[in-house]
């Protein structure tokens, strides 16, 4: 479905992001985990289209879609969500989630209906017709996925919608994100909290200093000793064989 | 009876076109006029967040349009009125597709706006065609065929006209796909890309659309009062009544620009009772633009009137 080819982009002296590829399987929920600042954003924002790659290629549903337009990319069926929520603080919620299926609905009935439906089944009912700007973090993340949603994606990249929630919000969110897979949405995320990625991921590759340095399922990438070393720290992995 | 209030302004509105009094309908014909330009600079600026200052740009263009056209080609101003709105949604779609294919937003497309206005107006004032800073001066030839107006009435009907059209197209705005896009853009670029929306396609639309509207109202001022010159074309005072206008009433509403109209030449005609110097209706427009920008940044829409509600509510 998504096929990232060498990636790499650079903002001044930093090498934000080296040299990451990666594949996301049709069906899959994949995941991209690893330390703060390591350009897992950065690669999102290269593969949706926000950020221009210093080289590198995106293939997206068989379509080279390398420095296209974000909006060309969601209207192919590639949609991405934000770390910090960006809602539209001035609509209602049911107005925000709108925007989203209007993508592929033109008939405002319909499109209405349609956004209704599927903040309904967010979990965000109550909440419809209440200003975005009065949604709580929880609410807001919730908000990101269903305007996503609602564009009707065949690819999904969620970026950090766990962040900032609490222990129960993130078990329904998790058994949410399974929900839309299981409908038939390819899934691509980012993500800290690493109960969830092992709840929910096939694969997940893992990304320090812009560079990838291991792929595998969750367990396999939470266990190797790279990966122990990016996040803990040099000689991180040695200290922790010897403990056992 | 506070929730008819839309009612009661169109029979207030409609009032004057059965009086006569020349006072009274001249009044009304020139706060139906205001409104008229503060939903045109509306379409784009309130709905689309386009921080526009020179929107006299496409004013001046509408009158200068139909003013060439019948002193020079003879063309009936009639249909010099559709000719003049093509070239204000034409101006539109050229400033819209060069400055946000450049991606000029807030401030600096604020500044180019003014730039283009501007460079407009010392065109019209050093150019043959446009007779310099002498001005076009339209024969008078009163005849409803002619679109000069005897009957001050007749004038303030198509006024009126005019501005329900303007109203329908913003009423439009608040209704469709494209207006509800066009929201989201200003509300959030990056999330109306990400959305699947064409940032600078829809923005262009917006200004070419508004462009269309307040090119209409220059040729309406052209054919009221049968004279164009370069500062009444292109000012700058002009631009900044049309946004004031908007923003007293509501910027982003449908009704604003006419609660606007309203609110700024009562105050406007009172000032001047008191105190007739000239330069001071700038003065008291930059103090009043500054008041509404601390204390009401919704306008008077914002107020929450019933029928204005489900306006934009910012940050809680």
């Amino acid at each position: 479905m998504l096929e990232v080819r060498s990636l790499a982009k650079r903002f001044g002296g930093l090498r934000a992001v080296k040299d990451v590829s990666l594949d996301v399987p049709a069906g899959s929920i994949t995941a991209l985990i690893g330390p703060n600042g390591a350009g897992k954003t950065t690669t999102f924002a290269m593969i949706a289209g926000f950020t221009v790659p210093d080289s590198g290629a995106v293939r997206f549903a068989g379509t080279e879609i390398t420095r296209w337009r974000p909006d060309r990319i969601a209207a192919l069926g590639m949609v991405r969500t934000f770390q910090i929520t960006q809602p539209f603080a001035g609509l209602t919620v049911a107005e925000n989630i709108r925007v989203g299926a209007f993508l592929r609905h033109h008939d405002v009935t319909e499109a209405t209906a349609r956004a209704r439906a599927v903040g309904t089944r967010l979990g965000l009912g109550p909440m419809l017709d209440r200003p975005a700007a009065a949604l709580t973090v929880a609410g807001r993340k919730r908000l990101e996925v269903a305007r996503a949603l609602a564009t009707e994606p065949r690819l999904l990249l969620l970026d950090e919608v766990m962040a900032g929630l609490n222990p129960s919000e993130v078990n329904e969110i998790v058994a949410l994100i399974r929900q839309v897979r299981d409908g038939g949405v390819t899934i691509l995320l980012i993500e800290h909290i690493m109960q969830a990625v092992a709840a929910l991921a096939e694969t997940a590759h893992v990304l320090a200093e812009g560079a990838l340095i291991a792929s595998g399922t969750p367990r396999q990438s939470a266990a190797d000793p790279a990966v122990v070393e990016a996040y803990l720290g040099h000689g991180a992995a040695a200290r922790m064989a010897r403990h056992e | 009876m506070l929730k008819y209030w839309p009612v009661l302004l169109v029979v207030a509105a409609l009032l004057p076109l059965a009086s006569s009094s020349q006072f009274l309908v001249n009044l009304a014909m020139l706060t139906a006029f205001s409104a008229l330009l503060g939903q045109g600079w509306n379409i784009a600026c309130g709905f689309g967040g386009l921080t526009s200052f020179g929107h006299a740009v496409f004013f001046g263009i509408g009158a200068y349009a139909v003013a060439i056209m019948q002193t020079r080609f003879g063309i009936n101003p009639w249909f010099g009125l559709p000719a003049a709105a093509v070239l204000g949604a034409a101006a539109g779609a050229v400033l819209g597709a060069a400055a946000f294919r450049a991606g000029l937003r807030g401030s600096y497309f604020a500044l180019v706006t003014l730039a283009f206005a501007e460079v407009f107006r010392i065109l019209a004032n050093s150019l043959e065609i446009t007779k310099g800073g002498l001005g076009i001066l339209i024969p008078l030839h009163p005849a409803l065929a002619n679109f000069q107006f005897d009957d001050r009435r007749e004038a303030y009907a198509l006024v009126l006209a005019v501005l329900a059209v303007a109203m329908g197209v913003a009423a439009w705005l608040r209704r469709s796909r494209f207006g509800a896009r066009l929201v989201a853009v200003r509300e959030n670029e990056d999330a109306a890309a990400a959305l699947g929306i064409p940032l600078v396609r829809t923005k262009t639309q917006a200004l070419a659309l508004s462009g269309a509207v307040t090119a209409t109202a220059g040729v309406l001022y052209a054919q009221m009062f049968l004279y164009v010159d370069p500062s009444i074309a292109f000012g700058a005072d002009r631009s900044v009544e049309m946004l004031l206008v908007a923003m007293i009433g509501g910027a982003g509403t449908v009704w604003g620009p006419v609660l606007g109209a309203i609110v700024l030449h009562l105050i406007q005609d009172t000032a001047r009772l008191l105190i007739d110097t000239p330069g001071f209706a700038p003065m008291l427009y930059g103090a009043i633009l500054l008041v509404i920008i601390a204390f009401m940044p919704n306008g008077i829409a914002g107020l929450r009137l019933p029928a204005l509600r489900r306006n934009r509510v910012r940050d809680a």
